[in-house]
């Protein structure tokens, strides 16, 4: 070919592709200070190590930008950071590619890779578990400078702590909040969820705090939130009211009473033509050291050799450590709620 | 244009102009001459056509072709009648009365098995959810059970295992549900997105549940509405003043008007984001000031909307006015007011109609605009400040219901036909008058 013809043609193809022309692979995940942590013990270091281009986007989770993508054959992202809340529905709805196991590394410590990971770290074949992590609420102590509330009934205790609490504009967490504020125990807060009459029960309590409620979309507006004076409490992962308080010096108080204890995973978006590229990032994001970098943000690891990894300073804010007052995210209650539930929280919020 | 070449006279349209053709009229021509003149006047119809055809083409691609989409995928439902077809097949047969017999639900039990093995339940879920709001979560649980059982035994008892796993099965409502969404051609998005919705029976009634799209029409008129009435008020003054100053000012102070249109639609919101927020500068200054002593709530409200519209929308005001305005002879108003008229008379008498076409375009133009808006409202309206183009990006984006969204389009589109029908019947549309 002649050099002006090439030229040509390149020409023609970075115009084509420009929208995907930089970058090799596309990874999504929060951003805020856990997409910093990602990106410093994950993305940087498999970008260096491999030479190969990642474009490392945010996005505010939820399954709706993958499903229609996945609807449409339109697919944009290669890897996603999902909550475990989510990610039985995405699997079950197909939105996500199966992971193999065996691409998985054996730990540093030379466990293999099945025996190293917690448990619920693959449970789901749709997934590799990267953090454990929970949604807590904090308050600005300056405005509760007595004592702010303690328990997820005092946070919907407008009479007690009056102001904007700001909340995640999705029922969950939210409905199962609900209910245990109106009194149901931890353990039989999905059973009675499942029923009509505890989804009225939870829409009603929900109702008791409506107009006091500002609703936020992506995790990393929590902090912010809580800062700028939006509002007084906000519900978090905490991680990121951890990096506010360590890193920012914030007088922000954690309460983990109620925390909703979860999961993130790193998935494959079904239909990707990046699934080798996904498989290696995955499994150079999923070894002992990147998952340990994760407590930079009080994340806990998924994998026990990352564990003597973990600075002792940090353990009193993993969630881990506050287990006993705490209650498990179920991922299969709301892949089968979720739509309907979904639905209804919409139709609630513009009522 | 196809019925121009009919006549000897029209036929020579190359020739310089009306008073060369009138001359040459009465010519008789040869047919050579006629021949050259046709191909001339083909020749000149090819050029003109090439020369539009690639807004012709941008606008088939850019333009109609997905309104077109929009209308059709607004009745176009095939979801439901790819997924279940041969449970559709049987149940086209199901009177509507009691239960569809046995085979029937267990030919489904079976489909519904397979489907969660390859992970499709979930989209079945889905759409048989927007007919019969809960069914999601019964089908999405007994596709999971199912799917624990062994084949065999769904394809043999299948209907037992339905009404064993949830007694919603042995109702009527889940199965007309399925029939309804397996119809491929629909009204349902229409009806929902008009707060109806079907009984049971297939009788049309208002919706049981929330009632919400009415209602967020009817704001988003109103918000519209306050919003073009609030540019008149603020516009047209400034357009006056600006038509009354002398050339050399008048284009120096248009500059500030213009300047904020060159402005990134994002940053001016942003800004106002900035200004309006709990510790903003509008709350900060009134605190200072000692107006008020807590800060008041004024980002994500509808009047923050309003206030952000108003703003961002001015200029679509204030062009065509000044533009209007400029062409209006001063010396109308010196006769009217030398014939003793007050100058309020005078204005109201003389000016205000000469100034009518620029008011109507911009009052159509900001008013069209803002029924349609989408970022403000979704940066600063928060909850109640949503527009009824927010719902329709939320259709798309985050339920992924395009179907109620192209509903919601397209009735917003007829909105929009409606109001500028009933405009061009009381005010005229040639009365619109962009400079």
């Amino acid at each position: 070919m002649k050099p002006m013809k090439r030229l040509l043609a390149a020409t023609a193809v970075a115009a084509l592709a420009l929208p995907a022309a930089a970058q090799d692979m596309t990874v999504v995940s929060f951003g805020g200070a856990y997409g910093a942590a990602q990106r410093t013990h994950m993305i940087d270091p498999f970008m260096a190590a491999t030479g190969v281009n990642i474009l490392f986007e945010d996005y505010s989770g939820g399954i709706a930008e993958i499903k229609a993508q996945v609807e449409a054959g339109n697919i944009l992202w290669d890897v996603v950071d999902i909550e475990v809340i989510d990610l039985e529905r995405a699997c079950s709805e197909g939105l996500l590619e199966v992971i193999p196991r065996d691409i998985l590394p054996p730990g540093d410590d030379g466990t293999p890779a099945l025996e190293d990971f917690y448990p619920e770290a693959l449970a789901s074949e749709c997934g590799v578990g990267v953090i454990f992590w929970s949604t807590i609420f904090a308050y600005n102590q300056n405005v509760f400078p007595d004592g702010g509330p303690k328990t997820i009934a005092e946070l919907f205790d407008t009479e007690a702590f009056p102001g904007p609490r700001a909340l995640r504009r999705r029922p969950q967490v939210n409905m199962e909040w609900a209910l245990i504020a109106d009194g149901v125990p931890k353990d039989e807060v999905y059973a009675v969820l499942s029923t009509p009459e505890g989804q009225q029960r939870a829409f009603a309590k929900l109702d008791s705090i409506r107009d006091s409620v500002v609703w936020f979309d992506s995790w990393s507006q929590a902090p912010v939130l809580l800062n700028d004076g939006g509002a007084v409490i906000v519900q978090s992962a905490n991680g990121r009211i951890f990096d506010a308080v360590v890193q920012e010096d914030r007088p922000f108080e954690m309460v983990f009473d109620g925390q909703l204890f979860d999961l993130d995973v790193w998935a494959i978006v079904r239909g990707t033509d990046k699934i080798d590229l996904a498989h290696e990032f995955i499994a150079f994001a999923t070894g002992t050291v990147p998952l340990a970098g994760m407590q930079d943000v009080a994340y806990g690891p998924t994998r026990r050799s990352s564990n003597p990894l973990v600075d002792p300073a940090v353990v009193p804010f993993l969630p881990s450590s506050h287990i006993d007052i705490g209650l498990k995210a179920d991922g299969v209650f709301w892949a089968d709620f979720g739509e309907t539930l979904g639905e209804q929280f919409n139709e609630w919020l513009l009522r | 244009m196809a019925d121009a070449a009919t006549t000897p006279t029209d036929m020579r349209p190359a020739t310089p102009g009306p008073r060369a053709t009138a001359a040459t009229a009465d010519v008789a021509l040869t047919p050579a001459e006629r021949r050259a003149a046709r191909a001339e006047l083909r020749r000149n119809r090819l050029m003109a056509f090439l020369l539009v055809t690639p807004l012709l083409v941008f606008l088939t691609f850019a333009f109609i072709a997905p309104i077109a989409t929009m209308l059709f995928r607004s009745v176009h439902s095939p979801a439901v009648a790819e997924l279940i077809p041969a449970t559709l097949e049987r149940l086209s047969e199901w009177d509507g009365q009691g239960l569809p017999d046995t085979a029937t639900r267990t030919a489904f039990a079976s489909d519904l098995r397979t489907l969660f093995a390859e992970r499709r339940s979930g989209r079945l879920g889905e759409e048989i959810n927007r007919v019969l709001p809960g069914a999601s979560s019964t089908i999405q649980g007994t596709a999971r059970r199912l799917n624990a059982e062994d084949p065999d035994a769904v394809a043999a008892s299948g209907a037992e295992m339905l009404s064993a796993l949830n007694p919603a099965w042995d109702q009527p409502d889940i199965w007309r549900a399925l029939q309804r969404a397996g119809q491929v051609y629909t009204d349902r998005f229409f009806l929902t997105a008009l707060d109806l919705e079907r009984t049971p029976e297939g009788a049309i009634q208002a919706r049981t549940s929330a009632r919400i799209y009415i209602d967020l029409y009817t704001k988003t008129l109103r918000m519209a509405l306050t919003i073009t009435v609030l540019t008149i008020l603020l516009g047209y003054p400034l357009a006056f003043f600006l038509a009354q100053q002398p050339s050399g000012r008048a284009n120096m102070l248009i500059i500030f008007v213009l300047l904020p249109f060159w402005t990134s639609l994002l940053v001016r919101t942003t800004a106002w984001i900035a200004l309006l927020q709990t510790n903003g500068v509008v709350n900060s200054t009134l605190m200072a000031v000692g107006i008020i002593g807590e800060p008041l709530t004024l980002l994500y409200t509808e009047f923050a909307t309003v206030l952000a519209m108003t703003h961002i929308l001015l200029p679509f005001m204030v062009l065509p006015l000044y533009a209007v305005m400029k062409g209006i002879d001063p010396s109308y108003m010196r006769a009217a007011m030398s014939m003793g008229a007050r100058p309020i008379r005078a204005w109201w008498s003389v000016y205000l109609p000469a100034s009518l076409p620029g008011l109507s375009a911009g009052a159509m133009l900001v008013f069209i605009i803002s029924v349609g808006y989408y970022i403000t409202p979704a940066l600063v309206g928060g909850t109640d400040g949503q527009m009824i183009s927010n719902l329709i990006a939320f259709h798309m984006q985050q339920s992924n219901n395009w179907g109620l969204a192209a509903a919601l389009g397209s009735l917003l589109l007829a909105l929009i036909l409606v109001i500028y029908f009933a405009f061009d019947r009381f005010v005229g549309a040639s009365n619109i008058k962009l400079g």
